[in-house]
């Protein structure tokens, strides 16, 4: 594998630190709900950063991109599908938003008490 | 390339062909053991988004009584140690020994300043203020009032504190196996295994490291920024 | 058209199995034969237990007002029966004695890619079991093997902690054997072992594998999560806290659902290869096949909320996952078609290899058909947490996975030991084992139909006959499972010695001596035609 010299590593480093003293500067800043968008957005990059870079991964195989790709495809499998039922329980009849339910149960069987 | 020119051939494992492959699957099982992890993780991820998006308020509530100076100063360490760990690699790619146990050095001294500065200081300071859920959490005065600010209850935000102390924690006890991690390899470099070119070792261990590196880079926003701070 | 060896086929001289003796031989191992033994002794002891279990439900359930025990101790029973058989005996089944003995002889390689990680698996694996009967023995688990919150987590005064740590342990085990899989596969293929030349049961281990890495860990943090409620009575699936019981239920069936595919998975390619052997002819559509793994493990992510219809999920979300579940059973059926295709037609030999295939065709698809009356919304709510649930998943699980598993101990056992087992005793326990097997979980579907709840230790009178059904066809179960034990043994010390390729079969495994030498292959082999290859050249019986 190819040897970098030290001052790419420290180029990067550069970058790192400073995409952290942005993220946390903007959380100073009142930009409403794009806030949490900006945080996640450099969080995002200065991971990328880092699996490029310091893990070498543009020196990788094929199979590794796999690897990393499916494991975070995976993740949002699970935290989106599951998700998709926390937040659409609320649409229909039987299934208002549980936490803040004043209606009375409805049982499967018999539905018009 | 021609620091890895010439390998020896009891570098090579019997069940490897040759030296290339070896580093390849090296490599891989590593890969793939971060994927488990990025899983491991990700069921506290799934669980913190799903609350997140739930109790907003007790969610921002919480952050605020947590101290962005502690995530900012770790943030910034764990990205210094990720620095000398990549630098460690190099070192051991080019077969310099003590370059290497500087690095390793380095890197094992910042990761063992970060548990031991959030346990001693940023949780034992949560726990003098009744932060704690399970052991003592009942918020009282500005802690109160910053929960009312934002229209939060109790429970909820004892919901954050939760989630805080878990995903730090268990952050944190990826810290700890890294650390220990790093010490063998300090161990296997003054024995000189890892500079006759093979440094498969420094460089797995180095993506466990940077992998715990970006977890930490996503749990600073998502536990000590929510909301803003204006 | 086999040409029989001129002469009785004798023993290697050395072998995997004497090339070292003592006990730090094979407890220091990394043979990735000897472990596959090593676990083989393992998940027998297991399922013993499991067995055992299974045994004390059914008497109980002879009398409607249960004859043996309360429900508090019946609801230990099941649930250490579910939890000992899933992850202490057919979880690892397949994957660790089959998977690890056959996968580096199959593709042509020396070892594992890790082969010190390999015996350590092993090491964690028996840890487990240590915490987990450790468990049992305090008193056991009474939540289901489900462990639902908040029973699990608030509730529960059972041993709870030691058991879901036993659990816990066991997945790391499975995460590093599945790593070691993946790698061994991708890196370490014989040259010309292209991926479409690769023997099914390669396909499919492949994919269970890739389940390994991506379920195992969530349910680690989860468990993780419970013991946290546990020990510090705080948690996140805590209403009072505004928590969510069915988060739970999400994060455990994420896991869940592409676990019972970890069990089934290896099954179906080991049949592949049963069908091969059986039939001496390619398996028809052998891509298809090959995909169909893949897909399996693929959508079976997808689908776990089919557990939670009844939960108050959301009911679009139900649509979702109803649908989903719909599909993952067309790559299943894919297999079944592809198989009798190839049954077709072929010069087929109904050796007890063929004869578990057989079998595991027709049980593996009443499981599957019936598991589509449960992925309908509709029928669920009926079917639900009846006996109906357990006896679609007893045919897939027992009547699917264990006989697949035991099909290919029977095909691979000469491979193993270098001598071969008693025929006629083994297609006698085939037929012992599928004819108590139907007699037991047949009636299980109609008692659940009429409404008889599962986890149940006592029943209404009229529902009797049909649970006496089900015992006594236990007990022909049991009886089936205990004679391979038997033979088999016997087989070591008196049977016939088995020659390289008793059956005539196409695969590298074959090409080596029976036993193989400790470092499989003399010369890494070069491997030039497509699998199954049979037709193409005289395959002799040798």
């Amino acid at each position: 594998m190819h040897v970098h010299p030290k001052r790419f590593y420290v180029t990067v480093f550069v970058a790192l630190l400073v995409f952290t003293a942005v993220t946390t500067a903007a959380a100073y800043v009142d930009l409403g709900r794009m806030n949490t968008v900006v945080a996640l957005a450099i969080a995002v990059c200065k991971a990328t950063l880092v699996v490029l870079f310091f893990m070498h991964l543009k020196e990788q195989t094929g199979m590794t991109r796999v690897v990393i790709l499916a494991a975070l495809l995976w993740l949002a499998v699970l935290i989106g599908i599951t998700s998709s039922d926390v937040f659409t329980r609320g649409w229909s009849e039987r299934g208002r938003p549980w936490q803040q339910s004043t209606v009375a149960p409805v049982s499967y069987s018999n539905p018009s008490p | 390339m021609s620091a890895e020119a010439h390998h020896d051939a009891a570098l090579v494992a019997h069940q490897f062909d040759d030296f290339e492959q070896q580093k390849n699957a090296d490599s891989l099982g590593m890969w793939l053991f971060l994927a488990t992890e990025v899983l491991f993780f990700g069921g506290l991820f799934c669980g913190y988004s799903l609350y997140r998006n739930l109790y907003f308020e007790a969610f921002t509530a919480g952050s605020h009584l947590i101290k962005v100076g502690y995530g900012a100063f770790y943030t910034a360490l764990l990205i210094c140690s990720s620095l000398t760990m990549a630098l460690g690699v190099r070192a051991a790619q080019l077969r310099k020994q003590m370059s290497l146990n500087v690095y390793l050095v380095l890197t094992l001294i910042m990761g063992a300043a970060f548990v031991f500065i959030k346990l001693r200081y940023e949780w034992y300071g949560d726990y003098l203020e009744h932060l704690v859920p399970g052991v003592n959490f009942a918020p009282r005065g500005e802690a109160l009032e910053v929960i009312s600010r934002f229209h939060a209850t109790v429970p909820h935000v004892a919901l954050f504190f939760i989630f805080y102390f878990c995903m730090t924690g268990v952050h944190a006890l990826h810290m700890v196996v890294g650390v220990g991690l790093l010490a063998t390899l300090l161990i296997k470099n003054k024995l000189g295994e890892l500079t006759k070119g093979n440094y498969n070792w420094v460089e797995i261990v180095g993506l466990y490291w940077h992998f715990v590196d970006i977890v930490w880079i996503f749990l600073f926003p998502l536990l000590y920024l929510i909301g803003g701070r204006y | 058209m086999s040409t029989v060896a001129l002469e009785t086929p004798t023993l290697p001289e050395v072998h995997y199995l004497n090339a070292d003796y003592g006990w730090r031989s094979w407890l220091f191992t990394t043979d990735h034969k000897r472990i596959a033994w090593l676990y083989l002794f393992a998940i027998t002891g297991f399922f013993a237990v499991g067995g055992l279990m299974a045994t004390l439900m059914r008497l109980n359930l002879v009398e409607p007002s249960g004859l043996l025990m309360e429900p508090a101790s019946y609801n230990k029973l099941f649930t250490a029966h579910g939890l000992i058989m899933i992850f202490f005996f057919l979880a690892p089944s397949i994957p660790t004695v089959l998977g690890n003995f056959l996968i580096p002889l199959m593709i042509g390689a020396r070892d594992v890619a890790f082969p010190k990680l390999n015996l350590l698996s092993w090491y964690i694996f028996m840890l487990a079991g240590g915490v987990f009967l450790f468990s049992i023995i305090r008193g056991g688990v009474d939540t289901g093997w489900t462990l639902y919150t908040p029973l699990s987590s608030t509730y529960a005064n059972t041993n709870v902690l030691s058991a879901t740590m036993g659990i816990f342990i066991s997945g790391f085990s499975s995460i590093l054997t599945g790593l070691n899989f993946m790698v061994t596969i991708n890196k370490m293929r014989a040259p010309g072992m292209t991926w479409m030349r690769l023997p099914l049961f390669i396909w499919a281990m492949y994919a269970t594998s890739v389940i390994f890495i991506l379920a195992m860990p969530v349910i680690a943090i989860t468990l993780a999560l419970i013991a946290l409620e546990r020990i510090f009575h705080v948690g996140i699936f805590d209403p009072a806290l505004g928590g969510d019981p069915i988060l739970f239920q999400h994060l455990f069936w994420f896991f869940g659902h592409p676990e019972v595919y970890i069990l089934i998975l290896p099954s179906l390619g080991v049949v592949s290869e049963l069908v091969a052997a059986g039939c001496r002819k390619r398996i028809f559509g052998y891509s298809f096949v090959a995909f169909s793994s893949v897909s399996i493990a693929a959508i079976s992510f997808m689908v776990w909320g089919h557990h939670m219809f009844l939960t108050g999920q959301s009911v679009y979300a139900g649509l979702v996952f109803s649908a989903l579940s719909f599909a993952v059973a067309i790559p299943s059926a894919v297999k079944v078609f592809n198989w009798t295709a190839t049954m077709h037609k072929a010069s087929i030999s109904y050796d007890a290899p063929m004869l578990y295939a057989i079998g595991f065709i027709g049980l593996f698809t009443i499981g599957g058909l019936t598991g589509l009356f449960l992925a309908s919304m509709g029928t669920d709510i009926h079917l639900h947490d009846t006996y109906f649930v357990v006896a679609h998943f007893h045919y897939v699980m027992v009547g699917g996975a264990i006989m697949g598993f035991m099909g290919g101990m029977h095909l691979w056992w000469p491979k193993m030991t270098g001598k071969m087992y008693p025929e006629v005793w083994a297609r006698m326990s085939c037929l012992i084992i599928f004819l108590g097997f139907n007699l037991t979980f047949g009636p299980q579907f109609i008692l659940g139909y009429m409404g008889m709840p599962r986890r149940y230790a006592v029943y209404p009178p009229e529902f009797q006959v049909l649970n006496v059904m089900s015992s006594a066809g236990a007990s022909i179960l049991a009886v089936g499972y205990l004679l391979p034990l038997l033979y088999f043994t016997w087989s070591i010390f008196k049977g016939p010695v088995a020659g390289p390729n008793p059956w005539g079969a196409k695969g590298l495994e074959w090409t080596v001596a029976s036993p193989p030498p400790t470092e499989n292959f003399a010369e890494t082999p070069i491997v030039t035609e497509e699998a199954y290859a049979y037709g193409t050249e005289e395959a002799h019986v040798g």
